[in-house]
């Protein structure tokens, strides 16, 4: 796939997706809008947009690295506890700050999610049966076993429909003033590009990256940090948006190998595609409503990655 | 030259590597041989800072292997251990281009280039540069990563059991391209290895561990000694002289 066909896609699809709703704006009235059209353009199409394309983005990141820095294709925030670590964060931050600011509340989100990945990590280390399935296996446990505390709490402090919010990702709550968080994850993207090399070295191992001199510790630290960040930062936003660190990482990884720096600008344009045409096909399929992102991804999603398992041992 | 003196390493109370001192020539190649868990490997990995001592000191032409900074060392120091199963997919250019990272630190000069075309035509892996490690076979896998080491272009070389799965010809290969090193570019190869007769036609200097202690170091011809093998293996064998080459024969 060539990386020109991937940046034409995700124009023709960000076009469509300014264009399809429940207001009819066609690209011919672009020139003399009305007010309620404008409106509706600078408050709900354009943020749409933009957060579809940096949380597509983002996660498919996040995904990429945990997978080098674990040495494991199907290790990614939905299947390592970050989302759900992130979600139980959200809650504490809901019950211990009752008017938590977006800031606070990503802060709060964020511990939880840097400290779940962690201990994902070193749960990870002290498994020696290293099956590239089981590894998974043990990540979806683990956010099982939070998400049951996360809805433990929810029911005991009344907090259970706040939190289905974050369970399922929706773009449609997506409006200006309630997604600009999402704008930290852009120099995080930036730090993921200037480390490239250096993960995809920490991927080769421990010892292989120290024989080359890299910090190996510090690598995988400042990976962790970005991926538990913009995690949080869709969850807080978004919601949930399962699969896609998983699936987008390892489509790319087939055509383009696993060169971080020759896979970073694919994996980023595939994901913001993918989520876009997971979107507006939620837009259309029973217009005048939608079907979450989150649903969408997921059917399409699970399907693609029970693919990638059959094949798995095509490519191993 | 490297010095090991005094170094031991011990995991819960037993010491895999007990008070060893060694010192490994210059510009030769030189074989840590002797029975499984003697501590061969350990030692190896102290001596390239992979893992840390208890006890003692390592020199690197005279500068303190584990004081050294990382960075600086991987230039002087290159090592390569048994294990390198990659699940990444890399080509094997992009995998020896990861050896010009201790000078590039991720951006390749030219120059860096020079240096990995130049580890792809010593391993004679021109023809499939371009393909994903993953496709190859154990004994070009095993010279993508000696070029990496080359390409990484330090004058100590160390070696984990390189010809750990290689046929006959591979490993015949691989030990040529170890003397080419050393003759042509003044390395200094220091390898574990189980093959004693591999140990004794390529090496210059032996030395033989065990139970986490040397138990005799010297020359090819001082090593190749029944009566030394025999402290060591603890098996009766025979040496005999094949074209000038001592050849140790034990398997009956």
């Amino acid at each position: 796939m060539k990386k020109r066909y991937l940046i034409v896609a995700l124009i023709v699809l960000s076009i469509l997706s300014l264009f399809i709703g429940v207001t009819h704006i066609s690209p011919l009235d672009l020139f003399n809008l009305t007010d309620d059209q404008t409106q509706i353009v600078w408050k709900s199409r354009i943020p749409r947009l933009v957060s579809i394309i940096i949380a597509g983005v983002s996660l498919s990141i996040s995904g990429l690295i945990m997978q080098q820095l674990s040495r494991n294709k199907f290790v990614s925030p939905t299947t390592a506890g970050t989302l759900d670590s992130a979600r139980l964060g959200i809650l504490v931050s809901l019950i211990l700050f009752t008017a938590a600011s977006p800031i606070e509340k990503m802060i709060v989100a964020f511990i939880f999610s840097l400290a779940g990945t962690f201990l994902f990590m070193k749960i990870l280390d002290k498994i020696k049966f290293k099956d590239t399935i089981f590894i998974p296996l043990v990540g979806l446990m683990f956010g099982n076993i939070l998400t049951s505390i996360s809805t433990f709490f929810a029911y005991k402090y009344d907090l259970i429909q706040n939190m289905a919010a974050w369970l399922q990702g929706d773009f449609s709550m997506v409006i200006s003033g309630r997604y600009e968080l999402l704008y930290i994850s852009l120099p995080l993207l930036v730090i993921a590009y200037i480390y490239a090399e250096r993960f995809t070295l920490a991927g080769m191992g421990e010892d292989f990256a120290m024989n080359l001199g890299l910090s190996y510790k510090r690598v995988v630290n400042i990976g962790l940090v970005i991926v538990a960040l913009s995690a949080t930062l869709v969850v807080l936003t978004v919601g949930m948006i399962p699969f896609l660190g998983l699936i987008i990482p390892n489509i790319v990884s087939i055509y383009q190998g696993d060169h971080l720096k020759k896979s970073l600008s694919h994996t980023a344009l595939l994901g913001a595609v993918f989520v876009l045409f997971c979107d507006i096909i939620g837009r259309i399929i029973i217009y005048p409503y939608e079907i979450p992102i989150g649903l969408t991804v997921g059917v399409i999603g699970s399907g693609i990655f029970i693919y990638m398992l059959m094949r798995r041992r095509a490519y191993e | 030259m490297v010095e090991v003196k005094g170094v031991s390493k011990r995991y819960g109370s037993k010491a895999v590597i007990d008070q060893v001192s060694v010192s490994i020539p210059k510009g030769k190649i030189t074989s840590f041989i002797g029975p499984n868990g003697a501590g061969k490997s350990t030692l190896l990995s102290m001596i390239s800072r992979l893992i840390t001592k208890d006890d003692g000191d390592i020199y690197i032409d005279g500068e303190d292997v584990h004081q050294a900074k990382s960075k600086e060392l991987a230039k002087k120091v290159a090592i390569l251990k048994q294990t390198n199963h990659l699940n990444l997919r890399l080509t094997i250019r992009e995998l020896v281009s990861f050896g010009r990272f201790p000078y590039s630190q991720g951006k390749l000069t030219r120059e860096d280039w020079k240096h990995v075309d130049e580890a792809i035509r010593y391993m004679e892996l021109e023809d499939m540069q371009d393909k994903y490690i993953d496709q190859l076979s154990g004994g070009q896998r095993q010279r993508a990563f000696i070029a990496m080491v080359i390409a990484q272009d330090t004058e100590y070389v160390l070696l984990d059991e390189p010809l750990n799965n290689l046929d006959m010809k591979h490993s015949v290969q691989i030990m040529k391209v170890l003397r080419r090193l050393t003759n042509e570019l003044g390395k200094t190869v220091v390898i574990v290895i189980h093959d004693i007769n591999f140990a004794s036609c390529y090496s210059d200097y032996i030395v033989a561990l065990k139970d986490g202690k040397v138990a005799k170091e010297g020359t090819v011809d001082e090593m190749m000694d029944r009566h030394v093998l025999k402290d060591i293996y603890e098996i009766d064998m025979k040496i005999e002289t094949v074209n000038n080459e001592k050849i140790c024969v034990y398997f009956k």
